[in-house]
């Protein structure tokens, strides 16, 4: 008898033997869509039972990303932000954008395939109910991990702005899936010179002025978060950063996805899988 | 119902699967129910307060990984108030890894750490010895007994051993350990080791070097489990590269009394749980009723002596 480890991971039995349901699962989730969309990126669907399909905007899923060719064997999982997730539905989605040997994987997967993940993981967003207008700040990957907050604030009755920055028109995407949810868009880019952070400072700045903002969030720049983390300081408006790092675990044991953090006593490490992904925003030096 | 409990000197465990030091923390409750696991081993914690190594701390090598995390403690204080509640509800025994630059060090911390809730103390010997040009403890028999010697006379919990692989005759430093009074040894820690990346040519570590560990090492840290539980009397933990139960089993086999696992969980954080399961069932199809009865139980060929030969 071969004796491996089991394919069904979705089960966990406490010591005595009774179902539990726990907040992390280890699941094999089956592929409904994967497709290219533009520019490199991928939208990637999965039917994904609780507890993955309860994710909340900025977690993050650990997927064992299979082999995409017969020289590269991705070991470790890779870390990927949350772009839907539907407790109704019991779907995932994923935008991912084809970069290495992890995603390259990702990208081989066909409709029926089965694909692992670890999740949800980490601190996500956390929106104040009292909020009513929230700005985000995104560029690149990091439009795909903010997506799922402006349907979140729409849900909760909030006005979003979106400014939202990329490489070229092709590299904006969700931008119908923004304005699907109500966000007031303001689009930015290189390939037109709009996306200068002295330009998006200019667009910004209005904005806080009028002193409607009761929260800021952004991800996937480091030149945009210095901005927004000077504007937000002046302006006194909390704000929050989702951050990505190189990951082993993803559950906080291994202690290898550290950052440098200002804290009221000087500066720690944290965890980016555990303590974060999503961290305030004048918590975060630069990078 | 299989047995698979076993005793590790005056410790008895439901099972034989603990999680490695350095990987396992509490958020693992988050994804089983830890009372599942044989016993639970606590990441190294130090006197002094350490923030780590610089990051990249990881990077993926062919089956196998590569770490320098640095032991980021927040010292003996903090894990007597903070760590060890955290598993004060949970009926596994808790072993308290601790690392230290000295041997008085190293007893005084074992005296600390000794309180309700800790059941046994893992010394992780394989940092380096500030008194020894900083050459790991365990690179040398005499430092390894002297170790173990200055924490069991400063503790009455259970001493194991954590050895290195990174020594030329590691039975010799298991033999020390066993006279300095351990109850067990963990055979093995990682491999001191390197990467580069070509494009940038630097050093895939910030440390620039790590240990190994994952599938890569098992055979050769089988072999050494297999030398050691040969030559000593204590049990040895058996610890490198254990992805499944099969993995398990060879390694009780070759000697190991009980195993622990760490890259596996990082890639299937319920791999332990997994291989509890799988050893029962593997015993109940082998008629196995006594998972013990497996300890030690490879079929060696009858020449030893050509064995030994082979061996040199």
């Amino acid at each position: 008898m071969a004796v491996g480890v089991s394919s069904d991971w979705t089960s966990e039995p406490d010591a005595a033997g009774v179902a539990v349901a726990f907040p992390i699962s280890e699941q094999v989730c089956v592929v409904l869509g994967n497709r290219p969309v533009a520019a490199g990126y991928w939208h990637l669907e999965l039917d994904a039972p609780s507890p993955a399909c309860q994710a909340r905007p900025g977690q993050f899923f650990h997927l064992l990303c299979p082999s995409p060719d017969e020289r590269t064997t991705p070991f470790f999982r890779r870390p990927m932000s949350v772009y839907g997730a539907d407790a109704n539905a019991a779907r995932v989605e994923f935008l991912y954008k084809v970069t290495g040997g992890g995603t390259r994987g990702l990208a081989t997967l066909q409709v029926g395939d089965a694909l692992n993940m670890v999740g949800p993981l980490g601190r996500g967003f956390h929106l104040d109910p009292a909020g009513r207008h929230i700005l985000i700040l995104a560029r690149g990957v990091g439009l795909a991990t903010l997506a799922p907050l402006v349907q979140l604030a729409k849900l909760q009755g909030m006005a979003v702005t979106a400014v939202l920055s990329a490489r070229t028109t092709d590299h904006l995407l969700s931008v119908a899936r923004m304005h699907r949810h109500g966000a007031d868009v303001i689009t930015v880019t290189d390939a037109d010179g709009s996306s200068d952070p002295d330009h998006v400072e200019a667009l910004l700045r209005p904005l806080f002025a009028a002193g409607r903002l009761d929260a800021v969030f952004t991800c996937g720049s480091n030149r945009l978060l210095l901005l927004l983390k000077r504007l937000a300081k002046a302006h006194g408006v909390p704000g929050q950063v989702a951050l990505e790092q190189q990951m082993a675990c993803g559950l906080g044991m291994c202690f290898c996805c550290v950052r440098v953090f200002d804290e009221a006593d000087g500066t720690a490490y944290r965890r980016v899988c555990c303590d974060g992904p999503v961290f305030d925003l004048q918590t975060v030096p630069a990078w | 119902m299989v047995d698979l409990s076993l005793e590790i000197g005056r410790m008895r465990l439901k099972n034989p699967v603990m999680p490695a030091s350095g990987t396992f923390s509490e958020q693992l409750g988050q994804v089983f129910d830890l009372n599942r696991l044989g016993a639970l081993v606590t990441k190294s914690v130090t006197p002094e307060h350490r923030d780590g190594n610089p990051v990249p701390r990881v990077c993926e090598t062919p089956s196998g990984m590569l770490n320098s995390i640095g032991i980021p403690s927040k010292g003996l204080q903090h894990f007597v108030e903070q760590i060890v509640p955290l598993y004060s509800g949970i009926d596994t025994p808790l072993v308290a890894s601790l690392s230290a630059p000295t041997v008085d060090a190293f007893a005084a911390a074992a005296a600390t750490v000794s309180v309700p809730g800790v059941a046994a103390i893992e010394a992780n010997i394989s940092c380096p010895n500030l008194e020894a040009n900083g050459h790991a403890f365990a690179m040398a028999p005499d430092t390894t007994e002297a170790v173990l010697r200055a924490m069991t006379a400063a503790t009455d919990r259970p001493i194991w051993a954590k050895l290195t692989p990174n020594t030329g005759d590691i039975v010799a430093i298991a033999r020390a350990a066993e006279a300095g009074g351990a109850e067990a040894v963990v055979v093995a820690n990682t491999f001191l080791a390197m990467a580069i990346d070509i494009a940038t040519r630097r050093p895939k570590l910030g440390n620039v070097l790590g240990g190994l560990s994952g599938p890569a090492i098992k055979p050769i840290v089988l072999r050494m489990v297999h030398q050691c539980s040969s030559h000593i009397g204590i049990p040895v933990i058996g610890c490198g590269g254990i992805m499944t139960a099969d993995d398990v089993i060879e390694y009780l086999l070759a000697g190991a009394t009980a195993v622990q696992v760490g890259t596996a969980t990082f890639l299937h954080p319920s791999a332990m749980t997994k291989m509890v399961e799988t050893l029962s069932a593997y015993a109940r199809t082998h008629d196995v009723d006594r998972l013990q009865d497996l300890r030690g139980a490879v079929v060696l060929p009858d020449d030893m002596a050509m064995l030994a030969l082979a061996a040199e």
